[in-house]
């Protein structure tokens, strides 16, 4: 062993923070597309729709897991396609474990933008309206910049929370050395294992200090980004 | 012209409105809150549709609903002065000064940027944030954010409705100025009238979602229906005039008003100045006779013109001064004693400093031919 952490512990914290970041990438703009679509549209069926985005709040993860695979699976019907025609593969790979995590944080993300969004004065983009400015315009120079606050604290969090995900990764893309194996994955592993005693300390150690400093970063983060845009 | 004529109906509350307004111009919409005006201003501004109507600005058709079109609020080019002046608070006064200006058209600007800075006296401010700054200056920001967007119709929904006695008084004379210097046509929604008085070329008057009347300042200042409005208190004759000589050693100085002059107590003023003063019925004194020994400045020669009821006990006389109309209130008891009548010659008395003036240079620029041949 050299350092404090041995090979297999660095992948493990290597793939958590790589699924976590792929996750936040990919479901962030969604997630901005549907907060705005949540808090600012009226249609048919919006609560029904609105339930549905929040239902891996709720669900068992191990559920949700469940549920990707017979969507994405390699012999599922989205997931077959999607392997016929971009090659892409979700199941037991990294993306797939990004995707089930990034369904697991998507409605804390959704949350947190949502409260940013109610705090944006409709007046302000009546303003801005009155000033020559078009929806995408309006959009992207009013309400994205004071939606910005929240954006940041959902990305933190969903991130924060990401680098944790077990049962939906789990059921989904399975628990392969080095491609989905994240940290709490490792963490099980090793507990499970006669001689993990050492490791598990470690992997849990590992995981409190990145989820505290995670939330840290993200309360400093808004803070500042609050004052910049004068909120 | 800005022509409306819409029925808009909220609830309970229904407004139908039509007037047309003299471009350039500030005309005053006017009424108690709750009587239509701001529902009135956003259907010009297009953030509200009405439920049937039309408003044309000048050749430009803005709303009809007939023909089923209604030109997007942003593609209307007419600013919006917002009671609350919704600066933008993620930029500063730089950034939110810039925000119309650069979504302008790109023709030749008719307003430019340090014209408008120096104008509203913001060149202290630029670099500040929203929150930095106090209410008067929030607006005198709104204000030059709005003009800079090249506005053809400026809005201004009760711009002062939010800020104290002292900061009205702050932002009134950037008003006047932007009046004077700027042809700019206004919307001004106010429930104060001496904003009305200080500001408006014209005047919309609205109660309970209709106008009840319409028309140049001074004509609609003797209306009855006004005078309701504005409460017995206010009720006077607006005199529009021009300054023909001042002593400003005696800080008075004389405006001829109608085939009389007045005296009034008043510094600053340069003969030739366009003046509009307020008159108030219950300042003026009549009197069958001329007198002479009195401290009273002003004594005017006219005749009476009618005399219609007021408040229980009282009754309004109408004074022509050779075209000018003074109202002066009277006793009932009065009326008897002096056996008054129409078409009687009469003096009204007027102390000086009951006058308050206020210099106006109303836009004088006619209106260009329209275009098209309607």
């Amino acid at each position: 062993m050299n350092g404090p952490l041995n090979s297999a512990e660095l992948d493990a914290l290597r793939l958590s923070l790589e699924v976590a970041v792929r996750s936040v990438v990919f479901s962030l703009p969604l997630a901005v597309v549907i907060a705005w679509v949540l808090t600012r549209t009226r249609f048919i069926g919006r609560t029904l729709f609105d339930a549905f985005v929040h239902l891996p709040l709720v669900l068992p993860p191990v559920a949700v897991g469940y549920a990707l695979l017979i969507v994405f699976g390699t012999r599922a019907p989205v997931g077959a396609w999607l392997r016929a025609h971009f090659g892409i593969e979700l199941a037991f790979t990294t993306a797939g474990a990004a995707l089930a995590t990034a369904v697991m944080t998507f409605p804390l993300m959704v949350r947190a933008i949502r409260l940013s969004l109610d705090n944006v004065d409709p007046g302000l983009e009546a303003a801005a309206r009155t000033l020559g400015a078009g929806p995408l315009d309006r959009f992207f120079s009013v309400t994205l910049p004071l939606m910005l606050p929240g954006i940041l604290a959902g990305a933190v969090t969903a991130f924060a929370a990401g680098l944790g995900e077990f049962g939906a990764v789990i059921t989904f893309a399975a628990n392969v050395p080095g491609v989905t194996r994240t940290l709490p994955l490792a963490l099980y592993t090793a507990m499970q294992s006669p001689n993990g005693d050492a490791m598990a300390l470690h992997l849990a150690g590992l995981s409190f200090l990145l989820g505290f400093l995670g939330l840290l970063a993200a309360e400093l983060l808004v803070r500042r980004v609050r004052r910049l845009v004068g909120r | 012209m800005l022509r409306v004529s819409v029925r808009k109906r909220r609830g309970d509350f229904t407004l139908q409105a039509a007037f047309a307004a003299p471009t350039p111009g500030i005309t005053a919409l006017f009424g108690r809150s709750g009587s239509g005006k701001s529902t009135l201003v956003d259907i010009i501004s297009g953030l509200l549709s009405p439920d049937e109507g039309k408003v044309r600005l000048g050749d430009t058709l803005l709303t009809d609903t007939q023909l089923r079109a209604s030109l997007p609020v942003e593609r209307r080019r007419i600013g919006y002065v917002f009671q609350d002046a919704r600066l933008f608070p993620h930029l500063r006064v730089l950034g939110n000064l810039r925000y119309g200006a650069q979504r302008a058209a790109p023709d030749t600007p008719v307003i430019v940027f340090d014209e408008v800075v120096s104008l509203l006296g913001l060149s202290g401010l630029l670099q500040r944030r929203p929150q930095e700054l106090s209410g008067g200056e929030k607006q005198r920001v709104a204000l030059g954010r709005a003009l800079l967007s090249q506005p053809q119709l400026l809005l201004l929904d009760e711009p002062l409705g939010s800020l104290d006695l002292a900061r009205r008084q702050e932002v009134l004379p950037y008003l006047e100025a932007l009046r004077d210097r700027l042809l700019i046509p206004m919307v001004y929604v106010s429930h104060e009238f001496e904003e009305v008085l200080r500001l408006a070329t014209h005047l919309v008057l609205l109660d309970a979602g209709r106008v009840v009347l319409e028309g140049p300042v001074s004509e609609v200042s003797l209306r009855p229906e006004l005078r309701s409005i504005v409460g017995p208190d206010l009720t006077g004759s607006v005199l529009e005039g021009v300054v023909t000589a001042c002593n400003e050693a005696a800080g008075v100085a004389d405006f001829a008003v109608g085939s009389g002059t007045l005296r009034l107590s008043l510094r600053g003023a340069v003969p030739g100045t366009r003046l509009r003063l307020q008159l108030l019925a219950r300042d003026v004194i009549l009197s069958t006779r001329e007198i002479a020994g009195l401290s009273v400045r002003n004594a005017v020669c006219g005749t009476i013109a009618a005399i219609s009821p007021d408040e229980e006990d009282t009754v309004l006389v109408s004074v022509d001064i050779g075209g000018a109309i003074v109202l002066a209130r009277i006793t009932r008891a009065a009326l008897a004693a002096l056996g008054l009548h129409s078409g009687q010659p009469i003096w009204a008395l007027v102390k000086a400093v009951s006058m308050r003036g206020h210099a106006f240079r109303a836009p004088t620029r006619p209106e260009p031919p329209s275009r098209s041949p309607s």
